[in-house]
């Protein structure tokens, strides 16, 4: 088995970044809009622990600061979760196209 | 450590304090009234203001996580006072409303995540921070909980807010990749400009863009605005931006200061359109609450040509013009949120011959918008005038060109409400309001602000002699 490279690890990432990324832009469920942002958020994820152990192996920073990022994102999604429970009771719909009075 | 870990965290000692206080009071059997809630919480948050201007000392604490000067707590004071404004505005929209309680607490914990943001010295810390005060203001964009906008605003608001942290973490990475640290004094050593930090740079500014809504990134600002309660918008268009603004300064000023050339370009561009793109659409808004959302997108433009002066003058201008913008666009949103809570009515139309019926507070909002526009007897021209000899200190002049146009493009929009208000006829206006006596106290503190602010000098030169610091 041959050694895997940052740069490996790095692709896969930043894939996974722009993946999340097209997902926010392409999708009209809200709930899959805020799936693509996990994505981001994983991606990150990835990052933070690849750099730490590749190239700065003496401390952790990076580690902690993934902890931290878990922590807000599951944060995020409950608050968003909420408002999206809202606004189906009034719009009947989680659909991001029928809430759309709020315009130009 | 010992006594000394309290007074340098004392103004988020006294916030956690008081959102300690709410919650026992909603847990408690005892039922409160809203009318003494509103009361008490009034007077903590006057404690909270003044308690800035006491045992105010320099340090550092948890391995430069947290760090605090004079300077730092000057700008937490100016939000401290921002955040009693609205408190005594919101008073007859929150005096029939069910959840003061939770309002409060939602509105006192994103005043913490503030206050930690700006004494951030980690980007972990400065991370956290501003978490904290993003996560609950959307919550409170939906507080008008039956209303179809509301919960349509708070939606557009949590997601582009989780997106642009999303990008600012992605730069946060990438900048922790080639530096190897995340501690902002330790950070501005290792930076050496190769592509993959300029592009990580990039990243950060994208994400700093969305919070303070400059051009590219400002889609979700006036829909945000329109949709979420008067009390909630004030907040997130004077607070939310100002705390944001002081890091960005100083980040960039201390950080990022070997990018200085990159910076420098990066802003030059985002302050143009900025201001063009507000301006613009400024003209065509007939709801008040989005026209003030456009108007504060371009004066965000005006900002950042004071930042891009990149020199003391540059900190203190932009200091000093939050805190003039405070005083104005919160003397606008008064008059704004008290109409709105007894009438409803939130068109520009509708203010027509609204000086007849309330003379008062057409004034009000008049040398609010005047002061804004940035006309000379108001203070509003004063923090103009800072911030353009701040960027002019650059020697761009092409850049204060365009803001000198941009100016008078602006006057013609605040104009066209001060004329709606006092010369427009109107078959039904809005009837006589009867001011409560907090909402008109807040509304003669920002009077007494926008007069007395540009006509006292020492207040600049306090704050600029703070700034001397970096």
């Amino acid at each position: 088995m041959n050694e895997i490279s940052i740069t490996q690890i790095l692709f896969v990432s930043t894939a996974l970044f722009f993946i999340g990324m097209y997902g926010l832009f392409t999708r009209r469920n809200m709930i899959t809009m805020l799936m693509a942002i996990e994505l981001i958020l994983n991606s990150v994820n990835i990052n933070f622990v690849a750099f730490n152990k590749y190239l700065y192996p003496g401390k952790l920073d990076g580690v902690f600061f993934t902890i931290f990022v878990i922590t807000i994102a599951a944060a995020e999604a409950a608050v968003a979760i909420a408002i999206i429970i809202n606004l189906y009771r009034s719009h009947h719909s989680i659909d991001v196209d029928d809430a759309s009075e709020l315009k130009y | 450590m010992g006594t000394d870990f309290f007074i340098l965290m004392k103004q988020e000692f006294v916030l956690i304090a008081i959102i300690f206080i709410l919650l026992f009071i909603k847990v408690g059997s005892k039922d409160w009234k809203n009318e003494n809630i509103l009361n008490l919480v009034n007077v903590l948050l006057l404690f909270n203001f003044v308690i800035g201007f006491f045992w105010n000392e320099d340090g550092i604490l948890f391995n430069e996580m947290f760090k605090t000067n004079k300077l730092i707590i000057t700008e937490k004071s100016i939000l401290s006072l921002g955040t009693y404004i609205i408190s005594l505005q919101s008073y007859s929209w929150l005096k029939n409303h069910k959840h003061v309680l939770e309002f409060y607490m939602l509105l006192l914990s994103t005043l913490v995540g503030m206050f930690f943001m700006i004494s951030a010295g980690n980007l972990l810390m400065f991370y956290l921070g501003l978490e904290l005060s993003t996560i609950p203001l959307a919550a409170l964009a939906n507080f008008d909980l039956e209303k179809r906008k509301s919960s349509e605003a708070a939606f557009k608001l949590i997601i582009s807010s989780a997106f642009s942290s999303g990008l600012l973490l992605f730069g946060i990475s990438l900048m922790y990749g080639t530096t190897g640290t995340l501690i902002f004094s330790e950070l501005s050593q290792h930076l050496d400009g190769n592509p993959l930090q300029i592009f990580a740079f990039i990243l950060l500014i994208a994400g700093f863009s969305f919070k303070i809504s400059v051009v590219p990134f400002h889609l979700w600002t006036a829909d945000v605005y329109e949709g979420a309660p008067v009390a909630v918008t004030s907040y997130l268009s004077v607070i939310s931006k100002g705390a944001v603004l002081f890091v960005f300064v100083s980040v960039l000023y201390t950080v990022f200061k070997p990018l200085a050339v990159t910076w420098y370009n990066i802003l030059f561009v985002l302050s143009v359109l900025t201001m063009i793109t507000g301006n613009l659409f400024a003209i065509r808004q007939s709801n008040l609450k989005r026209f003030l959302a456009f108007s504060s997108i371009a004066q965000v433009g005006f900002i950042l040509i004071g930042i891009s002066g990149a020199s003391q003058a540059g900190t203190a201008s932009v200091i000093y013009f939050v805190l003039i913008y405070i005083f104005s666009n919160l003397g606008a949103f008064g008059v704004i949120s008290l109409v709105s809570a007894l009438t409803g009515k939130e068109n520009i139309d509708d203010y027509k011959t609204f000086y007849k019926t309330n003379p008062l507070l057409s004034w009000i909002l008049a040398i609010s918008l005047f002061s804004l526009a940035g006309i000379p007897p108001t203070a509003g021209f004063f923090g103009k005038f800072f911030l353009l000899m701040a960027g002019a200190g650059q020697g761009n002049y092409v850049l204060i060109t365009i803001a000198a146009l941009n100016m008078i493009v602006s006057l013609y929009y605040y104009l066209k409400v001060v004329k709606a208000i006092f010369m427009d006829e109107n078959e039904t206006p809005i009837e006589k309001i009867a001011i409560p006596a907090s909402p008109k106290l807040a509304l003669f503190i920002c009077i007494a602000g926008i007069v007395l602010t540009g006509l006292m000098s020492y207040i600049y030169e306090y704050i600029f002699s703070l700034t001397s610091a970096f």
